[in-house]
Parts: structure tokens; sequence; C-alpha cells
């Protein structure tokens, strides 16, 4: 199995307060990664990481290697926004730009790749049928991202982040502020998009963890505890403290 | 515990919806009366004429407004142009690099002692430095003293409408590859759109109507402002002044009101022309 991606001693401090020490962590390539921990184990802080989003705050601090195609992104010399479109990124909360469907998709395409009128129209279709939204807005493309359900928005999102072809996606809890059916909708796309990117999610749902992804993450107190298969994880954890946590029993 | 009776807490809320009303309705009644007193007065003054034909010494007929009008427009659209770009750059500055909070803090701390400054003041400055060295009025001058005035107004504005943005879009753009200053201008810009927008039509409007700073510095003139640059320029807020207060004739008072009536009618004309386009806007989203 190929590596995509690995962490390697990363500790992250926020001014001078470390909320991650001593992570490692080996991401495999078309795998879904799922991240689990109880509230405030640093999983957000963990994958902020991967596409340097954290440098936008002055006081936020990484150390150690992440490395993603055996270079290490931390590395000064890197192009973030060449890392950021490879990287792509979604959130908890949509947030559809305000402008309308089309742009929204259409917009970070043309920040990447010189496209013409039609090849354009055709990725951005693309992009919009790799998210499972096109038939739902193929007739509302001129009207605006904010004007759709919170299910559609976080898939427009979807799209918006899979246009520019990146290679890996962070989702950071992408369903928890979308109901069942949307968030099965999500989870099938995951599924179809694995193929095509490499997947890392954090969720607090266990059997969201469990029904989709290949390998699981155990995060606590800032500290990964627990890394392995999924099925593994969650049959035989060799941790107590993991096992504590899947069964519900804290966190 | 003894429960509050019903009968108490309908009369506290009655008592308190007749004190708003009488507060809205008095204030309502404030704005009637004054457009009472402007269409009584200024009504008759008005005619095609009067919105068309320039300003007269006293004793020429068929003297107007429309000079003053246009040199109203120049001078206001000269502030716009040299205060609300460097307004609203400050005002990104502040929102978005926070790399220097101290100098942010001093900058604020300017920027509200400049608020509460008369406007007079503005009007000195420039007299001080533009008006005197060179000897010469001008309705720059007069731009550049409404600038002044505007700039701290549009910068604070500007800061608080994109602090607003949450920063989780911020966060999406950049994640998308953008950069800074793509992202600021072309996602967090546009989403305090209409704010920004709002904010910067509410104070252009304000400083439209300041009379002291320009007595310093556009000062008055019978002719077409085609002078702008370089020589006394007509305006509307100096016109109304003059004709009110400094004339003793009737004929220049009921102009002087006339004058008023014109321009609370523009203002009112601008107001819905902004409030319909915003609208329209909005419903697009
Ligand atoms: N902006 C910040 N400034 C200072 N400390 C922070 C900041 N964001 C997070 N932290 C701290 O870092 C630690 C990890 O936070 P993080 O957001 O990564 O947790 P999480 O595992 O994602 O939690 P949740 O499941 O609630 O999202 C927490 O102790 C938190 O208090
Ligand atoms: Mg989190």
């Amino acid at each position: 199995m190929a590596i995509k991606a690995k962490a390697e001693n990363l500790n992250f401090f926020y001014g001078g307060h470390q909320a991650l020490f001593d992570n490692n962590l080996e991401v495999e390539a078309n795998r879904i990664t799922a991240v689990i921990g109880p509230s405030g184990c640093g999983k957000s802080t963990h994958l902020r990481i991967y596409n340097r989003i954290f440098e936008l705050y002055r006081d936020q601090r990484a150390e150690g290697r992440l490395m993603i195609d055996g270079v290490n992104v931390l590395d000064s010399g890197v192009d973030v926004l060449e890392l950021r479109r490879k990287v792509g990124m979604i959130f908890q909360k949509p947030t559809p730009f305000p402008m309308s469907v089309f742009d929204n998709v259409a917009y970070p395409l043309k920040l990447h790749y010189k496209l013409k009128g039609g090849e354009l129209n055709d990725r951005v279709e693309a992009a919009l049928r790799g998210a499972s939204l096109w038939e739902e807005v193929r007739d509302k493309l001129k009207s605006g991202g904010l004007a759709l359900s919170g299910g559609q928005q976080q898939r427009l999102c979807i799209a918006r982040a899979i246009a520019a072809e990146p290679e890996i996606l962070l989702m950071d809890e992408p369903t928890s502020a979308i109901d069942p059916v949307a968030t099965l909708k999500i989870e099938e796309l995951m599924l179809e998009l694995k193929s095509r990117f490499t997947i890392v999610i954090v969720t607090h749902n266990m059997q969201q963890a469990a029904r989709i992804s290949d390998f699981t993450a155990f995060f606590y107190k800032g500290r990964i505890i627990e890394s392995g298969p999924t099925g593994t994880i969650f049959t035989a954890p060799s941790n107590p403290k993991t096992e504590e946590y899947i069964t519900g029993r804290f966190g | 515990m003894k429960k509050r009776g019903f009968l108490f807490r309908k009369s506290v809320d009655i008592a308190v919806r007749a004190f708003s009303a009488l507060a809205v309705a008095l204030a309502a009644a404030a704005m009637l009366w004054i457009f009472w007193e402007l269409f009584a007065r200024g009504g008759a003054a008005l005619s095609w004429s009067f919105l068309t034909n320039p300003s007269k010494p006293y004793g020429i007929p068929d003297g107007g407004v429309a000079n003053a009008l246009l040199g109203t427009v120049f001078i206001t659209s000269g502030a716009a142009v040299l205060g609300v770009v460097p307004a609203v750059c400050a005002g990104i500055y502040l929102a978005e690099f926070r790399d220097t909070p101290k100098l942010s803090a001093a900058i604020r701390f300017a920027a509200n002692v400049l608020m509460g400054m008369p406007s007079v003041l503005s009007g000195l400055f420039v007299y001080t430095v533009m008006v005197a060295p060179t000897g010469r009025f001008s309705g720059l001058a007069a731009s550049v003293a409404l600038a002044v005035i505007m700039f701290p107004v549009v910068m604070r504005t500007t800061e608080d409408m994109l602090s607003m943005v949450p920063y989780a879009l911020r966060e999406s753009a950049l994640a998308l590859g953008m950069s800074r200053m793509r992202t600021t201008l072309l996602i967090v810009c546009r989403s305090a759109g209409n704010g920004l927008l709002t904010g910067i039509l509410l104070s252009l409007s304000r400083v439209a109507g300041e009379t002291a700073p320009l007595l310093f510095t556009a000062l008055f003139a019978d002719s077409w402002p085609t002078d702008y640059f370089s020589g006394p320029t007509a305006n509307m807020p100096v016109l109304i002044t003059e004709y009110s207060t400094n004339s003793p004739f009737a004929a220049m008072h009921a102009a002087g009101w006339g004058a008023a009536l014109t321009v609370t009618a523009l203002v009112f004309l601008v107001n819905m022309t902004s409030r319909i386009l915003f609208r329209e806007k909005h419903h697009g989203n």
C-alpha cells in the first residue's frame, strides 16, 4: 500500500499552549482515514496542519515533519497555494461564497488552470456530478450558492474542493450540521470519491467511522493513542482508553 | 414565592408600548413638520428655470441653483474619490492584517478622536495648508476637507463590516489555494458588500450637507463650477446659508427655501434608489 501522507513527530502550539504532542500517523493513498477522539483532543488541530491553514493566525505554530508524497510540506520553501490545491478541505459548516452556484465551483478552477469557456463549463459540471449535486442544481446554476439547503451547500463545498483536482481531501466533521438523509448521501459520495482521492475525515459519529473508513486514528489529549485498520480498532483495540471511547464510556 | 400578577405585567407592557409609540410619533412629527415648512416656503420658488439656471446676484431676474447643484455633485464626488478608497484600504488593513496590533490600536484611537472633531476644524485645516498658501479657494480644497471628515468614518465602518464576516469563509477561500489578497478583495469584501456600500453612501450623504468646512474652502460663486480646481465653486450648503441668513431680501429667502427643498428631495431620491438597488441585489442572492 502506498503512503500518501505521513506525520512525523508533529507538535502544535497555540501561543504558549501545546495542543499536539509527537503525532505520528501514516495516511494511505485512496483510503479513508477516520480521526476520532473526545472533544478538544486535537483532531481539528492535526488536520489543519496538512494544508497549513493554521498559518492564517499569527500565534499558531507547528513543529516536526509532515510528509506528503515524500516532501515535508512544513518547509518554508513549499508553495503554499499549490499545496492547498493539492490538499482540499471541507469544513464543519458549509461555507458557500457569496456568488452563484456555477461561480462557486468555477472560481477555484480558474484560479489554478487556464480554461476556455466550454472547457470550464464541462469541468464545473463534472465537479458538481462528482459531488452528486448536478441533478439538483442544473436548473439554478445562476442563482446564489447561499440559496441552497444546508446539505446541498455542503455538497457544493465538496464540488468546489474537488474541482481543482486535489489529491487529498480533509474533512472536519463534514456531516455534523446536516440531517441524516443528506449525511448518508455524503457518506456514499465519500466511498465513491476514494477511488480518486485520499480522504482524512474527523468524525464524532462512531457508526460513521465504522461504516466508511478503512483506517482509524484515536486521539486523546493531543496524542495519537492508537491507529490502524478500522476493523481492528473497533473490534480489538489494544489500548483500554480506545475501547472506553468507542464503547461510549466517555467523551 | 409570590407570582407577579397578570394585570401588572399587562400594564407594564402597555406602558412600554405607549412610550415607544409616542417616541416614534414625535420623531415622525418633527420630520413631517420640516417637510411641511420646506414645501410651504420653498414650493413657490421651484420652477424649471430655478432648477436649470445658475444663481445670479440679487436684482437680476431668473436666478437658479443649477450651478450650486452641479458644484455640490463635483465636490462630493471629489471627496468620494479622495476619501473612500484610502479609507476602505485602511479599514481592510485594520480588519484583515492583524500583525501589528499596537499600530492598529493607535490608528483606531486617532480615528475616534477625528470623528469627534467639529467639522469646521477640517475646513480650517485645509484652509491653512491649501487655500492660504496658494491664495485660492477651490472646489478641490472643499473635496479634501470633506474627505478628511469622511476618512475615519468610512475606515471604521469598513473594519466593522469586514469583522462581521465569519473566519470560516476566509479559511475556506484560503484552503482552495487563493492568495490572501484575493481572499480579502473577492470573498471577504464581497460578503460585506451591501453593508459596506450602505455605510459609504450614508457617510457621503452626510458630508454632502456639511456647510462650515465649505465656507473656508469652496466659498461660493455665481458661475458654473468650471473652476473646480482653481477657484471659488458654487455649492448648495453655502448657497442656502448665504441666502437665508446673510441676505435682507425676501426674494433671496424664498430662493434659499427652494434650494433647501431641492436638496432634501435629492437626498430622498438617492436614498430610495440605493434602497431599491440593494434590495434587488439582496433577493438575487
Ligand atoms: N484558536 C485556538 N487558540 C487556543 N487554543 C485552541 C484554539 N483552538 C483550539 N485550541 C485548543 O487546542 C486543543 C485542541 O483543539 P481542537 O479544536 O483541535 O480539538 P478537536 O479535537 O477538534 O475538538 P472538537 O471535537 O470539539 O472539534 C483544545 O484544548 C483547544 O482548547
Ligand atoms: Mg474540531
